[in-house]
């Protein structure tokens, strides 16, 4: 079985970021990136599959040529190979999915997993556009029943059941589970809840250096195609006015009528 | 000078320990500090993610790096703000395998360095008695020959990991008095007559293990024996070297730890209308103790600079081993100072360090010793 993983590469979440002055995206300077959390856990979840089904799983990741950083991450926790469309255009989800696709039909994996958003802008569309582009079922939220201090997880099986060409995926609904049949092939976007993903060991770290990692510009497979969506403006939260302690409730009432006008 | 060397392979497994570290560790910092030990399994998963193979051959299971690898490792080890763990691990990586490495058959290294590598076998070095420290030519533990095999009686003291460890590399009397009769041997821990005394209670490193050991008529094959019997002392010696130059760059990062603390908590801390660290006393004592505590790291760094180049560093290794761990003091006592009240309560990492610092000047060599090892270097 092949499994293809797209990997994002996303400012560290647990840095301060800082948003240019002309409000056109985040500084770059002195940022740190790493692998979206949420490709991680498709990553994790994909080496599980091939360990259970034998096959390869091939990571994909668009944008500049640091983004290797991130595919070998992915290496070193014990992907095989890696592809890499190069590119320094910021790009929005439906230039993502064209690229996307146009891998994915030259490498014709039987099942696509991709993190269901990356927390950099959190659009959370690629995954759904790119199953439509390909014309394949798609399950999003990919979740596991059991929990994750289960014995399950600890014996790292993969919560994603394959058989006769077909794969279970289950997902958390509203007050319950609900279990979804895909043919494949098939795309599948993973939740926080579907596994705990693996360090990188040193011995991976080293093992990664020699795998292989294919380079392709993007517009070489996308053409002069140009993005739907455009990001105007990017700026900080207003700051929150200071609070105040009241001395007893008498005067919160008085501040929450007349000042707050909540009541 | 140029160190640390930057390459994508080293910042990737820094960020691997570091995670690991501050994930899977960290938050256990004050449990296992007040249980008084951290779980065995710990072991393992080291041995998984590579941290004891580090600059070990590949065919024992390592991954034949050098040493600035195991630089990234220990300092971002400190991260766990526990040294009691910190120093089981460096004692299996850094501190008892060396020696099986260097001196150790292949039949050896395949039956007792490989399982210790993948976090398989827990291992301790036992060179200290309750008669003998500092003063490592006069140890007694005998090592009688019989037959084929070597009949050990005497007694261990103060040895990390000692209560769980699978096996031992034993420094033991083979020979005459003095330096030249002291062989080194692999003792298993399941050789009838060994006998773990006590756990002994510590001031700090309290989540580790200190064995308190009876050898009493313990048999063990000749073949035990690492190297050539009769050069145990020079053996310990060579192996002196890294654990002092491991204790060193430990004792660095761990001062970072503590002034990061120091400095957040001062920030937070708001003492007559503004944090304390605006006061100008807390500020220049910052800038003093990162001053003091960059030069510590760059001696340090000088030393690992020539091991790393092949060469016996001896001198540059004493004085980092002798001026990281002193200053630890002084950086430890300012640390829990700013504190205040807070520094004294055990729920704060800074209360474990300074308790965990006080070992850094007597472990691995005391500072006096060191200064004797500079002192004869120099012909003072
Ligand atoms: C937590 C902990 C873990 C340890 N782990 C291990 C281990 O895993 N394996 C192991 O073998 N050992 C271990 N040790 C032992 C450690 O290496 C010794 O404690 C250390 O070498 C000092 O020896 P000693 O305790 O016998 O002190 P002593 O040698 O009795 O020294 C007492 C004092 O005299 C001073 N002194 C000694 N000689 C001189 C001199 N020539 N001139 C001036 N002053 C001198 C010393 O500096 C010290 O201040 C551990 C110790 C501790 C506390």
């Amino acid at each position: 079985m092949k499994i293809l993983v797209t990997v994002k590469r996303v400012e560290d979440p647990e840095i301060k970021i800082k948003i240019k002055a002309d409000g056109s995206g985040l500084e770059s300077e002195q940022m740190k990136y790493v692998v979206n959390p949420f490709d991680e856990i498709a990553v994790e979840e994909a080496l599980r599959l091939r360990d259970t089904h034998e096959g390869e799983v091939v990571i994909l990741s668009l944008g500049v040529a640091d983004c290797a950083q991130q595919i070998r991450t992915a290496l070193a926790m014990g992907a095989d190979r890696g592809v890499h469309v190069l590119t320094d255009e910021t790009l929005d989800p439906t230039l993502a999915s064209l690229a996307m696709q146009k891998v994915i039909e030259d490498e014709s994996p039987d099942i696509v997993l991709m993190g269901k958003q990356a927390v950099d802008d959190d659009m959370g569309q690629t995954g759904v556009m790119l199953a439509e582009r390909l014309g394949w079922g798609q399950a999003s939220f990919a979740s596991k029943e059991a929990s994750l201090e289960s014995e399950e997880e600890k014996s790292k099986q993969t919560a994603l059941n394959v058989s006769d060409n077909k794969v279970t995926v289950v997902r958390e609904v509203d007050g319950g589970i609900e279990t979804l049949c895909l043919n494949l092939p098939a795309l599948i976007t993973t939740e926080l809840r579907l596994n705990i993903p693996r360090y990188a060991s040193l011995p991976g770290i080293m093992k990664a250096k020699k795998k292989e990692i294919k380079e392709f510009p993007l517009r070489d497979l996308i053409g002069d195609a140009q993005p739907l969506v455009e990001v105007l403006k990017m700026e900080k939260p207003a700051a929150r006015a200071a609070g105040m302690i009241v001395s007893d409730v008498p005067q919160l009432m008085e501040k929450l009528r007349n000042e707050a006008k909540v009541i | 000078m140029s160190w640390p060397p930057v390459s994508e392979e080293l910042t990737m497994f820094r960020k691997t320990v570091r995670d690991f570290v501050e994930k899977e560790m960290a938050p256990h910092a004050l449990e296992w500090d007040e249980a008084g030990i951290f779980p065995k399994e710990i072991f393992k998963r080291f041995g998984e993610m590579g941290f004891f193979g580090i600059s070990y051959p590949e065919e024992f299971g390592g991954s034949g790096l050098d040493y600035w690898f195991s630089v990234a490792f220990l300092e971002e080890l400190t991260r766990s703000k526990n040294a009691g763990v910190n120093m089981a691990m460096t004692v299996q990586s850094d501190i008892a395998l060396p020696p099986i490495l260097e001196f150790g058959s292949d039949e050896l290294k395949k039956e007792f360095l490989m399982p210790a590598i993948a976090g398989d076998r827990i291992a301790a070095l036992g060179v200290t008695e309750p008669d003998a420290g500092s003063d490592v030519a006069n140890i007694r533990t005998t090592a009688r020959k019989v037959g084929g095999d070597y009949v050990i009686n005497g007694a261990k003291t103060y040895i990390t990991n000692g209560c769980r460890a699978d096996f031992i590399v034993l420094a033991v009397r083979s020979g005459d008095e003095g330096y030249g009769g002291i062989s080194l041997v692999l003792f298993p821990t399941d050789t009838p007559g060994f006998q773990v005394s006590q756990s002994l209670k510590k001031l700090g490193n309290l989540s580790s293990d200190t064995g308190l050991l009876f050898f009493e008529e313990c048999k063990i094959p000749e073949r035990y024996v690492l190297g050539e019997e009769n050069h145990g002392f020079y053996y310990i010696m060579t192996g002196f070297q890294r654990e002092r130059l491991a204790a060193s760059l430990l004792a660095v990062a761990g001062m970072d730890r503590m002034m990061e603390d120091a400095v957040r908590y001062t920030q937070e801390r708001q003492a007559f209308g503004r944090p304390i660290s605006k006061f100008q006393v807390w500020r220049h004592r910052f800038a003093e103790m990162m001053t003091n505590i960059e030069a510590a790291r760059q001696l340090t760094y000088m030393a690992v600079d020539k091991f790393v180049a092949g060469e016996n560093p001896i001198k540059e290794i004493t004085m980092a081993k002798l001026f990281t761990s002193e200053l630890s003091q002084k950086v430890a006592y300012d640390c829990l100072q700013a504190h205040g009240g807070a520094g004294y309560m055990t729920e704060y990492d800074i209360a474990r360090s300074y308790r965990d610092a006080r070992l850094l000047t007597i472990g691995a060599g005391s500072s006096e010793v060191m200064k004797e090892i500079l002192g004869k270097m120099e012909g003072f």
